[in-house]
């Protein structure tokens, strides 16, 4: 097997033996029990009239509330890859881990890379799974299914990615806890800089708007987040908040528009500057 | 850029059999304005036990990473089987047990040492001889399938130390190997490194352990504030001789007066001189007796390492 792959294989190994899938597992198995009890209870609830709500009307509801239900898991699996690549290289820099290891014909770009891949299958499988299972509740206990749930697991999961991408980075150089705590917050600021660029939007400022787009553009976990959004609007909603005029563009929990397609190339291109600048930094550091 | 990879796989190191094991030349470390080592110029034969000397902070472990690639030297050069230091293709054939060992707590023993012949790499079909074998010769046959978690720091020392003897390399880097070890351990160590060398397998081995040194090593280099400061086989390095007097009735001041005679080690009733040619124990011996000391026993004997590291520390201080 190639070094490369060796060290995904190790780190998927590591987070299996340390028992953080298992934790995952059951924290996610809960979730999905009670959320689905939850959307169960929709399909139930009477208005005034003392009438079960219409199918259009659980659908809307539903769509609302599995915005707010994956905005959590997407706040997990970020916040996860964040605390688990914070430390992923540091820790074993400052441990010695690494220095019996580096002196075999291993690359330290094989390293951070194989490690990239290695929690990268994680966050794709966690979020195919947990993503998986919670719209399976959901239509099970309501009948209503995203309309794209697909490309909804995907950004969902790339969200993911971009926070481990950061802490990856910062962990080349940063003692893993500080290196944690910067993804963290950085993931944050780009979910509040996203809202005041959606409010500049809704008021028609420019300036404003501006703080969205670069945030967009430094760390694009917010611009994802919105693709999951869209993703999971029924297109009714999505007409109705188009009727609304620009000020229903400053709503964080709703998006009219798809992420722009250039947009997603810059994701690209910034997943490759993210792992270009951590081998770089790898490369230089002295163990 | 990081010199581990700044030359790619080489030709084997067997192409270049005839050059030495290890070689440096004015090989330098600067740590912001900590000189960590200055200027090591050095060569390690083939299949030598090569004993790398020094207190604490002397810039041995510094040596090691530099010649291992982990760190950037400032300036110098450094060869290792006769390729530049950082070639890929070289590291094949090193086995490397870092001072500060640690292994993946979350595997077996059996499968730290699988991760190590995948990343050396070994020919898969070796792997089960090739493990069995090292973990018969540390001594942990038994604890193959436990969890590196459950080790105690000597057991981790010795799962290190089988690491690095996978694959029979053609050198070892030992970095204080016996540090976590019990007088049994540190026999078996030293049993290890003469069988390494028994098999033509060149050893540099990071010590302050002096006696340990002194009983399997066949050169030294004593370095001290990063530079070296002797070098030698152990017959040029211990030509000389050591005299142990045992006396009463000398003052502090007398004693002083005896420095005459080389550097002197003070403890209670007995003075060792480090280093005194034998002609001259009886005036040693006439200028106690001169300053109304009173001589019990003369015992003149071969210097140690200890000896020696002792008075070249002091003489560099001078």
């Amino acid at each position: 097997m190639p070094p490369i792959l060796v060290i995904a294989r190790l780190t998927v190994q590591e987070a299996s033996r340390r028992r953080l899938l298992l934790a995952l597992l059951i924290l996610t198995l809960l979730v999905v029990g009670f959320s689905a009890w939850g959307f169960n209870k929709i399909t139930t609830v009477t208005n005034s009239r003392g009438e079960t709500l219409p199918p259009d009307q659980v659908a809307l509801v539903s769509s609302q509330l599995l915005i707010v239900i994956v905005f959590m898991y997407s706040g997990v699996l970020a916040l996860s890859a964040a605390v688990v690549a914070g430390p992923l290289i540091s820790s074993e820099v400052e441990s010695g881990l690494l220095l019996s290891m580096l002196a075999r014909p291993l690359r330290r770009s094989e390293v951070v890379i194989g490690k990239w891949i290695g929690l990268a299958v994680l966050v794709a499988i966690y979020a195919a799974f947990a993503g998986a299972l919670e719209l399976g509740a959901v239509d099970w206990a309501t009948g209503y299914l995203p309309p794209h749930p697909v490309e909804l697991l995907t950004f969902v999961a790339a969200e993911g990615l971009i926070l481990l991408s950061v802490g990856l980075l910062l962990s080349t150089r940063l003692p893993g806890i500080t290196a944690g705590v910067i993804a963290l917050v950085a993931w944050l600021i780009a979910w509040i800089a996203g809202v005041v660029g959606d409010i500049g939007t809704g008021l028609q400022n420019v300036a404003l708007e501006n703080v969205g787009v670069v945030s967009h553009l430094v760390l694009p976990s917010d611009g994802l987040w919105r693709g999951a959004i869209y993703a999971m609007e029924p297109d009714t909603f999505i007409a109705a908040l188009r009727a609304a005029g620009t000020f229903a563009r400053a709503n964080p929990f709703a998006q009219i528009d798809p992420p722009p397609l250039p947009f997603l190339f810059w994701v690209v291109i910034w997943f490759g500057v993210m792992l270009g600048l951590s081998v770089w930094s790898f490369r230089t550091r002295e163990i | 850029m990081d010199v581990a990879e700044e030359t790619k796989a080489a030709a084997p190191p067997s192409a270049a059999a005839g050059t030495p094991a290890v070689k440096t030349v004015e090989l330098s470390k600067r740590f912001g304005r900590t000189v960590a080592l200055a200027g090591l110029t050095m060569t390690v034969p083939r299949g030598e036990v090569f004993g790398f000397l020094g207190p604490n902070g002397a810039g041995k472990t510094t040596a090691v990473k530099l010649l291992l690639g982990l760190l950037r030297p400032t300036s110098g050069e450094g060869w290792l089987l006769g390729k530049p230091v950082g070639d890929l293709g070289t590291r094949r054939h090193i086995g490397y047990l870092p001072e500060l060992f640690r292994y993946q707590s979350w595997l077996s023993a059996e499968e730290v040492l699988a991760l190590h012949c995948e990343l050396a790499p070994l020919p898969r079909s070796s792997w089960k001889d090739e493990i069995k074998t090292v973990l018969d010769t540390v001594g942990l046959s038994d604890r193959a399938s436990d969890r590196v978690g459950t080790f105690s720091k000597g057991m981790q020392q010795r799962l290190g130390l089988g690491a690095a003897l996978l694959g029979e390399p053609e050198l070892v880097f030992l970095d204080e190997p016996t540090s976590a070890l019990d007088p049994v351990g540190r026999h078996d160590v030293r049993e290890i490194i003469r069988g390494l060398a028994s098999r033509g397998t060149a050893v540099f081995l990071n010590s302050h352990l002096l006696s340990e040194v002194e009983q399997v090593c066949d050169r030294v280099a004593v370095v001290d504030h990063g530079r070296v400061i002797a070098s030698g086989t152990m017959d040029e390095l211990l030509g000389g001789t050591a005299v142990r007097v045992r006396v009463a009735g000398l003052t502090p001041a007398d004693k002083n007066k005896l420095s005459d005679f080389g550097r002197i080690d003070d403890e209670d009733d007995q003075l060792t001189f480090a280093n005194l040619s034998p002609d001259r124990v009886p005036d040693l011996v006439a200028a106690i007796v001169g300053m109304g000391g009173r001589v019990f026993e003369v015992a003149p004997r071969h210097q140690t390492l200890e000896d020696r590291f002792l008075q070249l520390l002091e003489d560099r201080e001078k």
